[in-house]
């Protein structure tokens, strides 16, 4: 097994002060390894992206530490953090808002490189940008003048993969990076996250709520509920046997064909939702290993 | 037979432009009976949504509805339909949900103005008959009375798409349209909202047609499925046939990009 390339250690994020403190992050810990895929999951703010957030230094931990290569990153070392920056690469949620209306593919490339890269030559450059966009299985010689506006959604979720790989990243961070595309393109996104990460060797951090696309590219995954991991394992130990509620929960809200509301009694589905949410919310009991992999830890009060 | 509450026929729209037209709705029809629960399935730019606004003659030129279609909502024909008569159609019979439904309250007024502002312009209706019937269709989305005076912003994203369904059921409309209602929300909301819609239909008997591209979600909760690619209805069927024995080759293509969640795992290489 590899060395872990970065890990957070019990890391906490809280907003707000006085009364209205939110822990949007509590003592998480996770391990990212390269060529692996690990899946966040969990309902709208439940923490997953600040925790993406907190690996990408937008936000200073409030307590805990990240690691990179087994070390606490210098904030004051610049060369160390733009080194960080270069080796952690994000694709975002949303493919219309994270590339710049105003200027064309071939500049959002070739920026990475500009930052990161600087020995590179114009022509360098821009043979870089062909060939990152021959990697992500789009044509140069169609793409490289056009801007955002002219790319389906798919398209450019594919440029923002495109930008995160320019630089040659060691992470990557992807926050729910199929969300906002169709189901008959989000499979082409997945599988090119896949490829690079079994080409590259790159750590996949997968955050998502839909956990059956989790299945589909992660070795492991994690649950967070109210800013804590409340289970986390091997994914088939996870999906075939969740142990905490909120598990369950989430995953008796997933569209099931096989569950139809037409074979069950008007509401009674509805009602054991609302029981697991009832106990999800009670605290459980303390931490414990419940498979070879696959842990479960209580829920804050 | 019982009568339908919506027949479309033939239905063909394009959107005109200078140079060549763009054909968005190719010589549809299909019907939902009252009650029942209707999908309509497919991927972005497939013609779906065009088709929700033109039965409630929302579409806005471009959008060209072609003679020779139909839109037959209680025997009526919605393409003859007067202002006045259109007025009272909307809402009355038809009701619609749009897919940032969230976002389509006006953030100004008070969810009590609100329902005001559709009882009003339907039915004599005074300011206190108003409150008690919102107090009511509040309580059918399981959202406290106490909110009627509270503004969008200080409610959630699902409370507020449950307070636009209960807005669009003010007036027992016979059908409700939902375009994409749930694809903003997280899968536990979403369960909970189409739950409720569910409940709802059965207990006061309205039709639902419910556009989505997630098949896995539509299967759940349709009593049948239309499925549409590049403006043709391919395939309609029951919800269990598209599921168990889809005909169509592209709904099979559809199913094998679904990862799935138990079971065997779709193949990698299946793409559309």
């Amino acid at each position: 097994m590899s060395e872990p390339i970065l890990q957070l250690d019990s890391v906490s994020k809280i907003f707000g002060q006085g009364r209205g403190l939110v822990h949007a992050a509590r003592n998480v810990s996770l391990t990212l390894t390269p060529g692996r895929t690990l899946a966040l999951v969990g309902e709208s703010g439940s923490g997953k992206t600040t925790v993406a957030r907190l690996i990408m230094r937008e936000y200073v931990p409030d307590g805990g530490r990240v690691l990179y290569r087994g070390a606490a990153l210098d904030a004051r070392d610049a060369k160390a953090v733009k080194a960080y920056r270069s080796a952690v690469q994000m694709v975002f949620q949303d493919p219309f808002a994270s590339l710049n209306p105003t200027h064309t593919i071939r500049y959002h490339l070739e920026r990475p490189l500009r930052l990161h890269q600087r020995q590179l030559s114009a022509s360098e450059r821009l043979a870089h940008a062909r060939e990152l966009l021959e990697r992500v299985k789009l044509d140069p010689d169609q793409l490289l003048a056009k801007f955002p506006h002219e790319l389906s959604g798919g398209q450019r979720q594919r440029i923002s993969i495109a930008r995160a790989l320019a630089v040659n990243p060691q992470v990557i961070v992807a926050d729910e990076p199929t969300s906002m595309l169709d189901v008959s393109v989000r499979l082409g996104v997945l599988n090119l996250l896949n490829d690079m990460r079994s080409q590259l060797g790159l750590a996949l951090l997968y955050i998502t709520h839909d956990i059956a696309t989790a299945r589909f590219v992660a070795g492991e995954i994690m649950v967070m509920y109210a800013g804590q991991v409340v289970e986390w394992g091997d994914t088939e130990s996870v999906l075939n046997n969740p142990q905490h509620p909120y598990t369950r929960l989430l995953l008796a809200a997933v569209p099931d064909p096989d569950r139809r509301f037409a074979d069950t009694p008007p509401g009674t589905e509805l009602e054991s939702i609302e029981v697991i949410r009832e106990q999800a919310a009670r605290p459980q009991p303390e931490t414990r290993q419940v498979g070879d992999n696959h842990f479960i830890r209580p829920i804050p009060v | 037979m019982t009568e339908q509450v919506l027949s479309i026929r033939n239905l063909t729209i394009d959107y005109v432009g200078g140079d060549s037209n763009f054909r968005a709705v190719k010589d549809v029809s299909f019907d939902i009976a009252p009650g029942e629960f209707f999908g309509l399935a497919g991927e972005s730019g497939c013609g779906k949504s065009t088709i929700a606004f033109a039965v409630s003659r929302l579409h806005r030129p471009p959008a060209l509805i072609r003679s020779g279609s139909e839109i037959l909502v209680g025997g009526r024909n919605v393409l003859d339909l007067d202002d006045e008569a259109l007025r009272s159609f909307r809402w009355r019979e038809v009701a619609m949900v749009f897919q940032s439904a969230m976002n389509s309250l006006n953030p100004v007024l008070t969810i009590a103005d609100q329902f005001y502002d559709v009882l009003r312009a339907h039915s004599q209706v005074t300011r206190e008959q108003a409150r008690t019937r919102a107090a009511e269709l509040l309580k059918l989305v399981d959202i406290s009375p106490d909110r009627l005076s509270a503004y969008p912003h200080q409610c959630s994203g699902g409370m507020r798409q449950r307070i636009v369904i209960a807005i669009c059921l003010a007036l027992n409309p016979r059908l409700l349209i939902m375009d994409e209602p749930t694809t903003a929300l997280d899968v536990v909301v979403q369960r909970e909202i189409l739950q409720r819609i569910d409940v709802l239909r059965k207990k006061l008997g309205f039709a639902v047609l419910f556009i989505t591209h997630d098949l896995g979600l539509m299967v759940q909760v349709s009593d049948r499925i239309g499925i549409m690619l590049e403006g043709e209805l391919v395939e309609v069927n029951d919800a269990i046939t598209i599921y168990n024995a889809p005909q169509h080759p592209y709904t099979r293509r559809l199913w094998a990009s679904m990862p799935r969640l138990h079971g065997e795992q779709i193949k990698p290489e299946a793409n559309l």
